[in-house]
């Protein structure tokens, strides 16, 4: 342990701490643009680049960047000194000096890192005048990159790189031409993107926002010659409420199917319902695979993994292609959700599909573009019309004139609002899966499950495994969150090394909870921890928590479907992969 | 965007695989692979990138970041006569940037271009250790010495005459 001295206190760090930590420990909290620590989701980025965290250490003849300077014994810093807090004016004004000046329009307006800094250092001129950067903006199906607004923190060159091993952000060209970008400086869609959104999540600034569809919104509610269906997913209720103020972790499915009801939706349903209805089909397939498995069939594919992540599909399309037969061909929620509205739900309320919109709410912007993926259109009408981001929910509830805190609990409209507690865990990391197994269970073994609850397949950790016991055949489970974690299970199947029977992986930090489309935590780790403990309450608090215990999709299945894996579940409710793997060397 | 597709010669792709595995395909090695690369195929074009981002296991946003740092590389094909001016310091004191200018104006071209008929291209270059003959310029691997804006025409004069 090492003593230092920070503004007159002192205190007691170990060895390797850096000065934004002890300072931290003090309650000092030292401002920073592009460090950014994930706690438990071991992401940390310090980059040192911003300069906006320097101190002053005596003795030292230039200002320190704390983020990125090491305690030492003895060591005396100053945090706010006239010289640190003149420099770090300095250098916000510099920033700012290459940064458009259309905050009051910009989509990130009231939620960006870099206007809360200038209110903080009382920035009230630039009083620099130069050259500003300028590119070409970047529209993408469901990110749109704005570089004007880049201040080079390259949070999200992290994100896309270590931690989803993505690959597609890095940081170009030097000096003032300097930039973070795809290669060559294409498109995203030119890129191998797989829409994620967690550059969106951790951009400080406008940079990088999803692409907005509240617009489209309020034109189609306004058109009483449609009826407009709104599916929320099961990290929504988790979030939303933060938006307003509410403490993070605050649960709001009654408040938030009150807000929608109130927007003027002609039916508020829930995706759970279709989480629901995937671990029909995923848990069947998943089944028929074991059985097939146990039974020697040596042409059955193993594990097999889950498919309801839109960022994980592009993923494996793009990177794995060799491996797309593993993943169940379960449509996502979202999408099951889409099909069974415009087919099933349509004949029961004798509405045209051309007349119905579809619209979606979700934690996520990869979902923006799923909907758009040509496989799940009939006629070039889409299943899912468009689908609209956490954020985007609480912009609309604040501009319809909603006080979201005072409204009243009610409960989603029936058929598809009915849902149980396995529904609802699929927002946070593990809970598919904990879902399929709780009905693969019951169906396998036809026994009732004494404990619902399996604490082996919850946590944060980045690649986590279990075994669960179907009487007596052991059935291994791995888990995964983040991309990155994701390719390292990818590799051991290809190299034969994966004793799994089953994985299940999510593209975000968290799972949905952590997705690009959720109110922007702030680099804290604790607010996607109190989200996690949100999901697991409301599933608690469930009268019924197995999927095919839910009247309404046993009562799709008897008027509809038939059975799982029915030709007409396979029709509606499946998929395929493509192989995105770029085959041509193209220069433009 | 028109996307027009450049065939690279399998021959100098495997010689870059090569050099690739010379390196033992070390991600870390991306600057030295990308310097044989210039060298086999005279500068950098995406294809390039691509294959040098596959052979290290890097991603191409990576790599097209390391090219695009670097003023060494280059992802434009260098001319036949490639002419380099030397702007270091005691080049630029004796006058490099007048040089510089009237090779741009008779040429035509920006810094960093090559000519319509891919005979001269242009690139600034820092101190070739021949100060005493500054102004410097290097036609390939000809060095003039004592260039003046006179001069200039006298050197395009040289090569034209060769084709």
């Amino acid at each position: 342990m090492i003593k230092i001295n920070i503004d007159n206190r002192t205190v007691e760090v170990e060895k390797g701490t850096t000065i934004f930590h002890a300072a931290k420990k003090l309650g000092i909290e030292i401002p920073t643009l592009c460090y950014m620590n994930l706690g438990d989701l071991n992401i940390e980025h310090k980059p040192g680049g911003c300069r906006v965290c320097v101190v002053e250490v005596e003795g030292r003849r230039n200002l320190a960047p704390a983020c990125a300077t090491d305690c030492y014994e003895g060591m005396v810093v100053k945090t706010h000194s006239m010289r640190v807090l003149n420099a770090r004016k300095t250098v916000l004004e510099l920033i700012l000096s290459d940064h458009p000046f259309d905050c009051l329009v910009c989509a990130k307006s009231g939620t960006c890192d870099l206007q809360d800094m200038a209110i903080k250092m009382g920035v009230r001129s630039i009083p620099f005048q130069g050259e500003k950067s300028t590119y070409k903006p970047d529209f993408s199906p469901a990110i749109i990159r704005e570089m004007d607004k880049c201040i080079m923190c390259r949070r999200c060159e992290t994100m896309c790189n270590d931690f989803q091993t993505v690959g597609v952000l890095s940081g170009i060209h030097r000096g003032f031409e300097a930039v973070v970008a795809p290669a060559f400086e294409r498109d995203l869609d030119h890129s191998e993107c797989t829409y994620c959104g967690q550059c969106v999540a951790v951009c400080p600034t406008g940079a990088l926002v999803e692409v907005d569809h509240t617009t489209q919104l309020i034109r189609d509610l306004a058109d009483t010659n449609k009826k407009v269906i709104v599916q929320t997913a099961p990290a929504v209720r988790a979030a939303l409420g933060e938006a307003f103020g509410l403490e993070p972790g605050t649960l709001v499915t009654g408040k938030m199917v009150a807000a929608l009801r109130r927007l003027g939706f002609d039916y508020v349903f829930d995706t759970d319902f279709a989480a629901d209805l995937t671990i029909m089909e995923e848990g069947t397939e998943l089944l028929d695979r074991l059985t097939r498995f146990l039974g020697g069939d040596k042409e059955v594919k193993l594990p097999m993994l889950t498919s309801c992540c839109p960022g994980w599909v592009n993923f494996f399309e793009y990177h794995f292609p060799d491996m797309r037969d593993i993943p169940s061909t379960a449509r996502s929620p979202q999408q099951m959700f889409g099909s069974i509205a415009k087919t099933y739900f349509a004949d029961k309320i004798e509405t045209k599909r051309e007349d119905m919109i579809v619209v979606s709410v979700m934690p996520c912007v990869a979902k923006k573009y799923e909907c758009t993926r040509d496989e799940f259109a009939v006629d070039g009408n889409p299943d899912v019309d468009y689908s609209i981001s956490t954020r985007e929910l609480a912009m609309l509830i604040k501009r319809s004139n909603i006080d979201f805190n005072s409204l009243p609990e009610e409960d989603f409209d029936k058929p598809m609002g009915e849902s149980t507690g396995a529904g609802v865990i699929f927002g946070a990391t593990g809970g598919v899966i904990e879902a399929a197994v709780r009905s693969a269970y019951e169906l396998h073994t036809k026994k009732q499950l004494e404990k619902i609850d399996f604490e082996q397949l919850r946590g944060l950790g980045g690649i986590r495994s279990a075994s669960v016991d179907f009487d007596g055949v052991e059935i291994k489970i791995g888990i995964a969150h983040g991309l990155g974690n994701a390719r390292k299970l990818l590799e051991d199947i290809k190299a034969g090394k994966s004793e799994y029977h089953a994985i299940e992986i999510m593209a975000c930090p968290g799972g949905c909870i952590g997705g690009g489309g959720q109110p922007l935590h702030h680099g804290n780790p604790e607010i996607i921890k109190a989200r996690q403990k949100a999901i697991y309450q409301e599933d608690a608090g469930k009268p019924i928590r197995k999927s095919h215990e839910n009247p309404y999709i046993i009562k799709l299945y008897e008027e509809f479907l038939g059975e799982p894996m029915s030709e007409k579940a396979h029709h509606l409710l499946h998929t395929h992969y493509f192989d995105k793997k770029k085959k041509d060397i193209l220069i433009d | 965007m028109t996307s027009i597709k450049l065939k690279l010669k399998e021959s100098e792709v495997q010689q870059l695989k090569e050099v690739a595995k010379s390196f033992n395909n070390e991600p870390g090695e991306l600057i030295n692979v990308l310097h044989k690369a210039q060298e086999i195929f005279g500068y950098l074009p995406a294809e390039v990138q691509e294959v040098v981002a596959q052979e290290l296991n890097v991603s191409v946003a990576k790599v097209y970041g390391v090219v695009t740092f670097y003023s060494f590389f280059t992802m434009l094909p260098r001319g036949r006569y490639p002419i380099s001016i030397c702007t270091g310091t005691a080049c630029y004191v004796r006058g490099a940037e007048k040089v510089l200018d009237e090779f741009k104006r008779l040429l035509k071209v920006p810094v960093g271009e090559t000519t319509a008929d891919g005979k001269f291209s242009i690139t600034c270059l820092r101190c070739v250790g021949a100060c005493g003959l500054a102004p410097v310029v290097m036609v390939g691997d000809k060095t003039y010495g004592r260039v003046t804006t006179d001069g200039v025409k006298e050197i395009l004069k040289e090569y034209e005459d060769q084709e």
